[in-house]
């Protein structure tokens, strides 16, 4: 009597299409198994050598299935929901791969040769071919021509962006966007360029760190204006308004109102902006020239830097610089790393949240 | 408007003494920050200025054409130089590496705000940050070294399967070609625009979201009508900021390709050059002459990315809709 008067009711509303049939929940993970398992079969029986094959197999047969699959029992709309979900799980997992092979492949050889002698060694005197010889050249050298392009860049960057937010209007400001947009995407060797021909050739000082900052703090500039753009945009226009409704200057206004409620996302684009620069190996190419030996004067004469001495080593081209290559980049990725962690913690720390 | 009264209500009329101060300060504070901004202007056109002028230096003594000619030899006594296969060379390593870069890097952004369980979602953002701080140099020797051995396999199939197409077969050897520095390149530019592109859709307005998911709207129905519109734009600049740094890479492409002075679609084979990787290349042995010549090719790669910026630039102008400010 109760299964006579339900039935009809649920074909009714499934006619009207509010009750669709769904797929069980672990549906996409019994799917994604048997791809795989179809993957590695064809891979194995096909004689496939590379495993990149096989994964590739496997991800294509997934999309598909699950596509089939949900098309058949819950109809179209469902079935490209499915599909966005298993293309953005696989774009996942495809960009997963490279990335921890990366990694992987720089701390396990990097490791091998990093040791404190590695770390307080310049390659002085050092025989190419044979093991020995460290990085404490470029570390310093890195450090200061970092350190020149910061002190240059970040003053000219945050005001640039304030300028931009809280002053510009009108055609410069526009003009001043427009550039910065620009010259974000200035590769790093024409600025090497540009720092070659004017301070180089035309002024005809000689290689050092000071002309590698030069070029580094042209590629930083831009980086911080948007970023620090990015956050004084993001403060409201509420607290402005209610700190110039109690007669407080703009000036003031800025200084104590909108720089320290975005001052945690300004120091971390900052950082991270340092970060980005701390690994440019072209202009220090260009600029810097490399130098085996210790020069702790970055205004004079040609110094290392750490992805300058990465290059060379690699450019030695046998195992024992191969060896000192990857360590120095694990050192480098470990610097890059540490700027990056730090910058996050001074962003928690000053998020005005916590106030 | 009096200057100092005894009014116990402050707000009205603003104490004189700080207005005063105050248009000191503004004065300064915007004569600073507006002398800032012409400051990167000065030095914008800085740049063009000094590479048009030894540029224009080089051209005048090259013997080749600038545009056509395919070797690089700006040390020989006759200057003979050109571009042409630098040209293709960038474009075709940026194009693939834009190809592959950009589906993945927004669906790794969806996949984060919008897919991952909540818990792994900021793990995952935040190594994937932490990725984009990873200097090219370091891609370069991870693409040299592991990269390139690991791809032979891949590429053999390519050619088994689609070397009837031409421009993919392959002769075999270590492909130190554009392919694989266009790869290098997609990974490279991967975690830039996906963090760009993250944060994007992380502000789409979740009202709109919720609206869509009430009237019963797909997952990925939410996702292209009120994700997608609202961050394409930011997608769009995030891809742009990818592709910049893929036209001027140098470090990683001087580390993976074998160059060479041939304009081949054969783009699985050793072969070609890229600007930065030519420059990069060629600047130890350049003398003064050389480094004009050089400079002339940078002043191209130069306005090359100045033309796609300001494309770029125009495509959002266009979509104003995004702007996470008042402002």
């Amino acid at each position: 009597m109760t299964a006579t008067t339900t039935l009809p009711a649920t074909e009714q509303t499934d006619a009207l299409g509010i009750h669709q049939p769904r797929l069980p929940k672990w549906a996409p993970a019994g799917i994604a198994l048997g791809a795989a398992a179809v993957g590695v079969g064809i891979g194995t029986v096909a004689g496939l050598s590379s495993r990149i094959q096989w994964g590739l197999i496997a991800a294509l047969l997934f999309v598909l299935a699950s596509y089939a699959i949900s098309a058949t029992v819950e109809g179209k709309r469902q079935a490209k929901d499915r599909f966005a979900t298993s293309m953005v799980w696989v774009a996942f997992l495809l960009a997963v791969i490279p990335l921890a092979s990366l990694i992987w492949e720089t701390v396990s050889r990097g490791i091998k040769v990093l040791d404190a002698y590695f770390l307080t060694h310049s390659m002085s005197g050092v025989v190419t071919i044979q093991p020995g010889g460290g990085v404490y050249h470029a570390i310093l050298g890195t450090l200061e021509q970092v350190g020149i392009a910061t002190l240059i860049s970040a003053p000219i960057g945050l005001l640039t962006a304030i300028y931009l937010v809280e002053y510009g209007k009108g055609k410069l400001a526009k003009a001043v966007t427009f550039f910065v947009d620009v010259m974000t995407g200035i590769p790093s060797i024409v600025a090497g360029l540009f720092i070659l021909s004017l301070w180089i050739m035309m002024l005809g000082f000689s290689y050092s760190g000071l002309a590698g900052a030069m070029a580094l703090s042209i590629l930083m500039m831009p980086v911080v204006v948007r970023s620090t753009e990015e956050m004084l945009k993001l403060v409201p226009n509420e607290l402005r308004e209610a700190s110039y409704a109690l007669g407080v200057p703009k000036w003031k206004t800025i200084m104590k109102v909108v720089l320290p409620t975005s001052i945690g996302g300004i120091t971390t684009g900052v950082m991270l902006a340092i970060a980005r620069i701390a690994g440019e190996s072209a202009p220090l190419l260009l600029l810097v020239f490399g130098n085996p030996v210790i020069n702790g004067n970055p205004f004079d004469g040609a110094q290392a830097g750490l992805p300058l001495f990465i290059y060379e080593q690699w450019a030695n081209g046998n195992e024992a610089s191969y060896d000192r290559a990857w360590a120095a980049a694990l050192v480098l990725i470990a610097f890059v790393m540490i700027l990056n962690l730090v910058a996050r913690g001074i962003a928690r720390w000053k998020a005005p949240q916590h106030r | 408007m009096s200057t100092t009264t005894d009014t116990p209500v402050a707000p009205p009329p603003a104490p004189s003494e700080s207005t005063s101060t105050g248009r000191v300060g503004d004065k300064v504070f915007s004569g600073l920050s507006r002398g800032a901004g012409i400051l990167l202007l000065v030095i914008m056109a800085a740049i063009a200025v000094f590479l048009t002028v030894r540029a224009i230096n080089a051209i005048s003594e090259n013997e080749g054409n600038f545009f056509t000619t395919f070797e690089w030899n700006a040390n020989a006594t006759p200057p003979s130089f050109g571009i042409a296969v630098l040209v293709f060379g960038t474009i075709v390593s940026s194009v693939i590496a834009m190809v592959i870069a950009v589906p993945v890097a927004v669906g790794i952004a969806l996949f984060i705000t919008h897919y991952a369980p909540r818990k792994l979602s900021g793990p995952i953002a935040y190594v994937i940050d932490l990725l984009a701080a990873v200097p090219s140099i370091v891609y370069g020797l991870w693409g040299a070294l592991f990269l390139v051995p690991h791809l032979t396999g891949f590429y053999s199939w390519l050619n088994d399967y689609f070397g009837w197409t031409g421009f993919l077969e392959y002769q075999g050897g270590a492909p130190r070609s554009l392919m694989t520095v266009g790869i290098l390149l997609a990974v490279m530019i991967l975690p830039i625009i996906t963090n760009v592109s993250r944060e994007v859709f992380a502000q789409a307005p979740k009202m709109q979201e919720e609206a869509a998911l009430a009237l019963g709207a797909t997952r990925w129905e939410v996702i292209r009508m009120a994700v997608i519109p609202f961050g394409r734009s930011g997608v769009i600049s995030a891809s742009m900021l990818g592709l910049g740094r893929a036209l001027g890479e140098t470090m990683a492409v001087a580390t993976v390709l074998s160059p060479s002075a041939v304009l081949s679609a054969k783009i699985l084979d050793p072969g070609g050059g890229t600007f930065a990787q030519n420059i990069a290349s060629a600047f130890k042995e350049a003398g003064s002459f050389g480094r004009d010549a050089l400079i002339a090719s940078g002043l191209v790669l130069f306005v090359i990315t100045l033309i796609v910026n300001g494309a770029a630039r125009l495509i959002i102008a266009r979509r104003k809709e995004y702007s996470g400010a008042n402002a």
